[in-house]
């Protein structure tokens, strides 16, 4: 780490708690030094490593070794044939962060990056504004650190996610509106109180995390670029930090310069990037959220001008999914490869269908779906529509006359 | 009309650290040329080359983002709250 520096204008800052430009309130982003990192990151140095995301050290923003979750990441990219049979296209990956470690979503990536530079800049109380899966994975991680944290989400969450940021004793705070609502309260709490705002005022450390899981995906396909890779978007910011891990692979040699592609995905009932995207602009009108994709339902997407811009510059494109659409994606998913994911993964992979029977992701190529949180948390969003179990007295002949009703069921379907 | 800006903490250096600040103004447009009379330079760190306002600043008028209202042509009335305040990340 170098510094911080504005995306819009460059002037640069001290790698302190801050993350806004005071000219122009541009996203400050970590600077680095790729010829020194060059030296140490080579492709045997990395093998010989420990198996979490904290091998790719140089290009993670701490000052020195990781205190704060220490086991992320290096979660499995699964060779998905059954689902790439079912959409109809050659091959297929997915990048499983629904078991990252500890709390079961990419937040671990993120939130592991901020709470160990929190450390490092001497803060105690760390704190976030999320839709559910960051809440969690700061409670778990402050907890386990020893910190205290704050978490302030909407408070109309899944019972999942609610339960899973109380139960580690953070000091949890339901805001009775939307994520948007929330995020603008954080902005103004982070300003009042000296504490560490995982996404407000540690933006530029914990923004990096994210590039983890591009790391990996290249790293794992056996250091090469994915042809297609679709990542859902909230803010927008794990697709441009994808795209940037790409690139700094590229960059220093570790993987080959290819023509990739990386495509937006987000629920209809959210879409300000995707119908930005389709509309062929280059900036997006807000909305207000109504989907069952909780963690994907911000309305004012903060990377959602740079999201776009990933999307131009790399030939993706962006698509968006109905509620129902959702619903049939996670079941499609479980049903062809075994994974329960949440919501988010539902869009990802629903719009990953639609991408390839419109074309925009050919048929005969190769796509990487980014799923980014588990199903177990959001079980209310398919309680009902995945059936229910067919209840019998412990009978033999009352289960095979079951078994035998099922066989006719499937013999006149 | 008499409304109070809140001012985050990027632009009070401009303010003499002041948070909040009074303003008498019809819109919000008024409100920002206001702002800029008693605190020279604030403009600029607010609106653009193109006379919008920068890409990165959201401005809410009693918690509503004005692009959901008129935008500078916002109206304000008396005791309106205004928060001008950075995109922040998250999820």
């Amino acid at each position: 780490m170098k510094a911080l520096k504005c995306r819009e204008c460059g002037r640069e800052y001290p790698l302190g708690a801050t993350h806004v430009c005071e000219f122009d309130f541009g996203p400050l982003e970590v600077v680095y030094d790729y010829d020194q990192i060059k030296e140490s990151l080579t492709r045997a140095a990395l093998v010989s490593r420990p198996q979490t995301m904290w091998r790719y050290r140089e290009l993670l923003p701490v000052a020195g070794e990781p205190t704060v979750g220490q086991k992320v990441g290096f979660t499995p990219l699964i060779k998905a044939d059954r689902l790439a049979e079912a959409l109809g296209i050659r091959e297929a990956w997915v990048k499983n962060d629904a078991v990252n470690y500890p709390t079961l979503s990419f937040k671990d990536r993120v939130v592991s990056v901020a709470l160990s530079r929190a450390k490092e800049l001497g803060f105690t109380t760390v704190a976030c504004a999320s839709t559910g899966n960051l809440a969690n994975s700061v409670a778990a991680n402050a907890a386990s650190a020893g910190l205290h944290a704050y978490v302030f989400i909407p408070a109309d969450l899944e019972q999942g996610k609610i339960v899973n940021s109380l139960v580690y004793g953070s000091h949890v705070v339901g805001i009775k509106g939307h994520y948007d609502e929330v995020n603008r309260l954080c902005a103004e709490i982070a300003g009042k109180y000296g504490w560490a705002f995982v996404n407000v005022n540690m933006r530029p450390y914990y923004a990096e995390g994210s590039k983890s899981m591009g790391f990996e995906i290249a790293e794992q396909l056996g250091w090469r670029l994915p042809q297609h890779t679709v990542v859902p978007m909230a803010s927008g910011s794990l697709l441009t930090k994808i795209q940037k891990a790409y690139q700094e692979f590229t960059k220093l040699g570790l993987v080959a310069a290819t023509k990739h592609h990386v495509h937006g995905a987000q629920a209809a009932g959210c879409n300000p990037i995707s119908a930005a995207q389709k509309a062929g602009l280059d900036f997006f009108k807000p909305v207000k959220p109504h989907t069952i994709a909780k963690s994907l339902a911000i309305g004012t997407p903060a990377d959602g001008f740079y999201a776009l811009k990933v999307m131009r510059e790399t030939g993706g494109s962006a698509e968006d999914v109905t509620d129902d659409e959702i619903r049939e994606a996670i079941k499609l998913l479980a049903e062809t490869e075994g994974i329960f994911a949440e919501t988010a993964g539902g869009v990802t992979v629903g719009v990953a269908k639609k991408l390839i029977a419109s074309g925009k992701i050919p048929a005969k190529d190769s796509v990487v779906l980014c799923i980014t949180g588990n199903g177990l948390k959001t079980l209310d969003a398919v309680n009902g529509h995945v059936g229910h179990p067919r209840e019998i007295r412990p009978s033999l002949r009352e289960f095979e006359s079951l078994l035998a009703s099922e066989t006719n069921s499937l013999v006149t379907a | 009309m008499a409304a109070k800006v809140r001012i985050p903490t990027p632009l009070r250096k401009l303010t003499n650290n002041e948070e909040l600040v009074e303003v008498s103004a019809a819109t919000i447009g008024d409100a920002i040329s206001e702002l800029q009379n008693r605190f020279p330079g604030i403009k600029e760190r607010l609106i653009d080359d193109t006379g919008a306002i920068r890409r990165f600043v959201n401005v809410y008028v009693n918690e509503e983002d004005i692009r959901f209202l008129q935008n500078q042509q916002t109206k304000l009335k008396d005791g309106d709250e205004i928060s001008i305040i950075p995109a922040i990340a998250g999820g």
